[in-house]
């Protein structure tokens, strides 16, 4: 099952690329063809993922390199289940969403977006080490041409900055991946790059430290976390629609998905050391990133400042090493997928009319495109965390997982401080809101513009119906990732300190779809 | 008698071809076209086929010459790296101007000599083995009779070549002074015995092999020739010399040192590694600067040996057995770009020039495509073989405890990613396009470079055979 979720992308990419010079429209219904069947065969794992189980559901496993411990282990539990759906829903979305604005090279582009779609799946349900970084690797390269060749006017610096950036931290990872699979075979005999295999070792203090920085570094950078961003604007910016949503969407969630499946369980004791300065980095991060996009007159770049400002808030929940920290993390990711993938939806359909994306050079756009204001406002405050919206779901569990956090010392200041980060994302997020969109028309050029067409309102529509539904049902959401989150907390802080809350599941258990914990508190707010 | 013959079959069967195509040559009447780069071909292909029947078989012949399956090994990826020479020459050879007959006759004798330098255990058959090799070689880097950055190639080429032959046959002198023998196993036997108190001349002789091996792999600082060489050379030879001598190199080099001289591993290994990292950084920051292709890639050929002796200094089972491997994915990956290259190239537009490749792929889609997976795998991407090929490398560094040397050679690898996208970024992602029309691809040259990237993604997906295989191979030295 997983594996056609990899292999069905590739196959449609090759597909795309044998389809004649002349056919381009081919190549593009083909491609969005593939990947919504590929959304489809998500949507039915998800319908058979079992959401009480911890484990790892659809497992295959095939050994690869024998000799080596490296094996085709793929499987997905609640942790990896919904950023894998996240994934094929984003990708056709992204697909649709070029397919006036890239006129040229079409089969091409088709071919890049289906194989980053197959190496992003590849990335979450990968359970081998060696499997997992092969994708986290091949991911690169797809990114890299999308930037490079339908990007903007500095397409290629940012485009070969994204790269060489994230590949440094990862080289540094594979180097660490490599040791403790060897590590592995001083200890049992065998060397294994198996996850599962790894988590049962117990790595000395010393160089878990080592190994837990070589990891941290390639996740952080991806994240990105402060002071790590620096390609992301750059790479935001350059990137065509498609690849911002791609990137904001589905890449930056891969540095936190491996802090939270990698980083932290293999090093536990690391993990519980570091986590004070990573909390105290993200919190940086969010204030930073926030203040940041105050000041920008682009619209993309402050996106995608206000990107790191959200992935802070992920990076702090994680490092609050609590439940309800590490569950509001998860759903943030999710949620910040759904709405900065929309905000830079929007940017592009704004830029698509005016081909500008600079704020001064729009204003009172609400009497000329009603309706795309509207959605605009819906995913703006779905951005801002709006109670009864999908951003306010994760943050709420974020700032209460930390409060509570026994792991950060001063967890509430640190909590305080993130708290004000809200705040400034209301700030930044409706003070462009409002000089894009009210007031007078005062640019002539900005008459007369077009409205949203039929295949816009079918990109951004499930945008928004999902930031509404994780909104006023977040239960559907959390329920099946919490088991894998506790099982996963309890790998870095060991089963003791998630106990006394096991028990609290314990109650809740029957009720499997019903919000628990602090989500049942959350208040149900009527869409608008 | 016969018996004593077996294990050079493989080698004779590739001289034997070659001077069959020197005489097709001499019958040849002017005008004419002769099949020569077909004979060269089946002489490879045999020189394959019976490798491959003697595996296994640790034949010995003459004392000297032993074809056990590491010799085996090396037999078939000589042979391989000859016949897809052939095949991306057949056809642009003539349109680079190549005096067809002697170059495939030059490069079939060098050929033999590599084959011979992988399967001998005596250093003066090594010896004699290099000249053999490097003689062919040499020749061919001058083969453009009327240009003159060749011959300056050629004979700065040649120069260097037989200075470091000197120390080479240096070392030879010492080591037989000590021991009374030039004869691998015997040696090693001695060596062994003074493991714990080596006298001085025994490390001299020891240091003068290694300056003579660094000097044929292009390490640093006894590389000087190489970029000159590379950019001088006509393209399809430099695609040879690069990946054959490169391999042949190496396996005399992993023969002497980790078998012979394994004893001596803590008097060699804080040179070799010391090397080996000068050289991946030397390889990869100066190869970033070079605005000419083939330059940029002799010193990514540096940067590549420099990661092969990591290999070579962890020294372990899998060191040994990933030296094989990256020999072979590296071969691949780089004949495929050096075909690419040699296919681009015309008269009037050598694509030397990394400006040239602007805008290939709005017009040979299929070349920049291939050219990519090349550069992909030469930098060490996944799902190539040049991937698997590193991280086997660092596999064996990280076992052996070179975590230093691993993690230089990651990061250097980085920066080497950079300077193969540079031609990507040509390729793809700049708007201009160079003057002058591109020539057409050779049927049979297009075949091979296909046959190079199903190469590149089949081992680079499914390694497994591969690596064992190697991994069976260097069991067996000694």
């Amino acid at each position: 099952m997983l594996t056609t979720l990899v292999v069905l992308p590739v196959v449609g990419a090759v597909l795309a690329l044998l389809v004649s010079r002349e056919r381009a429209g081919l190549a593009r219904s083909l491609s969005l063809a593939v990947s919504l069947l590929t959304f489809v065969v998500s949507l039915v794992v998800w319908l058979q993922f079992d959401p009480a189980s911890a484990d790892f559901q659809f497992v295959e496993r095939y050994t690869w390199l024998p000799d080596f411990g490296v094996s085709y282990h793929v499987g997905v539990d609640g942790i990896s289940l919904l950023l894998v759906v996240l994934t094929t829903f984003l990708t056709p979305i992204a697909m649709l969403a070029s397919w006036e604005s890239i006129e040229e090279r079409v089969r091409e582009f088709a071919f890049f977006m289906l194989m980053l779609e197959a190496a992003m799946i590849g990335v979450f349900v990968s359970i081998d080490l060696f499997l997992f970084y092969v994708f986290w690797d091949a991911m690169l390269i797809p990114m890299y041409f999308l930037i490079g060749i339908w990007g903007y006017d500095r397409r290629i610096y940012a485009a070969i900055k994204f790269l060489l950036y994230t590949m440094a931290g990862s080289v540094l990872m594979l180097v660490a991946i490599i040791w403790i699979a060897y590590y592995h075979r001083a200890v049992t005999g065998v060397p294994s790059f198996d996850l599962l295999d790894l988590y049962a070792l117990d790595i000395p203090g010393g160089v878990q430290t080592w190994l837990f920085l070589a990891f941290t570094v390639a996740f952080a950078i991806k994240v990105p976390l402060f002071p790590f961003h620096t390609w992301l604007p750059d790479a935001h910016v350059q990137a065509p629609t498609a690849g911002s949503v791609i990137l904001a969407g589905v890449l930056l969630k891969m540095g936190t998905y491996g802090l939270l499946r990698f980083a932290f369980p293999l090093f536990p004791e690391a993990a519980l050391a570091f986590a004070p300065w990573l909390g105290l980095l993200a919190v940086v991060g969010i204030i930073y990133g926030a203040l940041v996009a105050m000041v920008q007159p682009d619209l993309k770049k402050l996106v995608a400042y206000s990107s790191v400002s959200h992935l802070g808030f992920v990076v702090l929940g994680l490092c609050a090493l609590t439940v309800n920290g590490v569950h509001g993390a998860m759903f943030q990711m999710l949620a910040h997928g759904i709405s900065t993938g929309g905000l830079f939806l929007i940017v592009g359909m704004l830029s698509d009319r005016r081909h500008t994306r600079q704020i001064s050079e729009f204003g009172g756009l609400k009497a000329v495109m009603p309706k795309l204001v509207g959605v605009f406002l819906l995913v703006t405050l779905a951005s801002v965390a709006l109670p009864g919206l999908s951003g306010f779901v994760g943050e709420f569990l974020i700032l209460m997982g930390t409060f509570t956090s026994a792991s950060l010392p001063n967890a509430r200041l640190l909590t305080a401080a993130a708290t004000t980060g809200v705040i400034l994302s209301a700030v930044y997020m409706l003070w462009m809101f409002q000089r894009v969109n009210y007031g007078p028309v005062m640019n002539d050029r900005n008459r007369g513009l077009r409205d949203l067409s039929v295949r816009e309102w079918v990109v951004i529509g499930p945008i928004c119906a999902l930031a509404i539904l994780m909104g006023v049902a977040p239960g559907w959401f959390l329920a099946p990732m919490e088991p894998a989150v506790r099982r996963t907390v309890g790998l870095i802080v060991g089963p003791a300190a998630s106990g006394p809350l096991n028990a609290r599941v314990a109650a809740t258990a029957d009720g499997a779809l019903e919000p628990t914990g602090a989500a049942a508190q959350a208040p149900v707010a009527p869409p608008r | 008698m016969l018996n004593e013959i077996i294990p050079i079959v493989p080698v004779l069967i590739v001289v034997v071809s070659a001077c069959a195509v020197l005489l097709a040559e001499a019958f040849r009447r002017p005008g004419d076209w002769m099949p020569v780069g077909w004979l060269g071909a089946i002489g490879l292909v045999g020189a394959i086929l019976t490798s491959v029947t003697l595996w296994d078989r640790n034949a010995v012949g003459l004392g000297v010459i032993v074809l056990d399956n590491f010799s085996v090994y090396f037999n078939v990826t000589i042979a391989a790296i000859g016949l897809l020479t052939i095949l991306i020459s057949t056809g642009t050879a003539e349109r680079d101007r190549l005096p067809i007959s002697e170059y495939y006759a030059l490069m079939l004798f060098s050929t033999a000599g590599m084959m011979l330098m992988g399967s001998t255990r005596d250093l003066l058959v090594i010896f004699i083995a290099l000249e053999i090799m490097s003689l062919g070689v040499y020749v061919m880097t001058g083969l453009q009779r009327g240009n003159p950055a060749g011959a300056e190639a050629a004979f700065k080429y040649f120069v260097m070549g037989a200075f470091s032959s000197a120390f080479f046959l240096y070392g030879i002198a010492f080591a037989y002074a000590m021991t009374g023998t030039t004869k691998l196993d015997e040696l090693g036997l001695i060596v062994a015995r003074v493991e714990l108190d080596p006298n001085l001349l025994m490390v001299l002789s020891m240091v003068m092999l290694f300056v003579g091996f660094a000097f044929k792999v292009s390490a640093v600082p006894f590389h000087m020739w190489t970029p000159d060489a590379y950019q001088g050379a006509p393209t399809l030879v430099t695609g040879f010399m690069s990946t054959g001598v490169k391999a042949a190199a190496f396996a005399a080099f992993t023969r002497v040192f980790l078998s012979t001289l394994g004893p001596l591993r803590i008097e060699w290994l804080p040179i070799l590694s010391a090397v080996a990292g000068v050289t991946m950084i030397l390889g990869t920051v100066v190869g970033v600067a070079q605005m000419s292709v083939k330059r940029m890639l002799a010193y990514s050929s540096i940067a590549h040996a420099g990661y092969l002796l990591v290999g070579l200094a962890a020294a372990n089972e899998a060191g040994k057995a990933s030296i094989l491997f990256y020999l072979a994915a590296y071969a691949v990956s780089n004949l495929g770009a050096f075909g690419v290259l040699a296919a681009l190239s015309s008269a009037d537009r050598p694509h030397d020039d990394i400006r040239d490749f602007a805008g290939l792929w709005h017009e040979r889609p299929g070349l920049a495509g291939m050219l990519t997976v090349f550069l992909l795998s030469l930098g060490g991407f996944p799902p190539t073989v040049g991937f698997v090929a590193k991280w086997y490398i660092f596999n064996a560094a990280v076992q052996a405890d070179l975590i230093a040397l691993a993690l230089l050679g990651v990061l250097t690898s980085v920066v080497s990613v950079f300077f193969y996208l540079r031609i990507v970024v040509q390729m793809y992602m700049t708007d201009d396009r160079a003057p002058g029309a591109r020539p057409a691809v050779p049927a049979v040259a297009a075949a091979g470079m296909v046959a190079a990237v199903v190469a590149v993604f089949y081992l680079g997906v499914v390694p497994g055979g591969l690596l064992s295989i190697a991994a069976d191979s260097v069991a067996s030295i000694f």
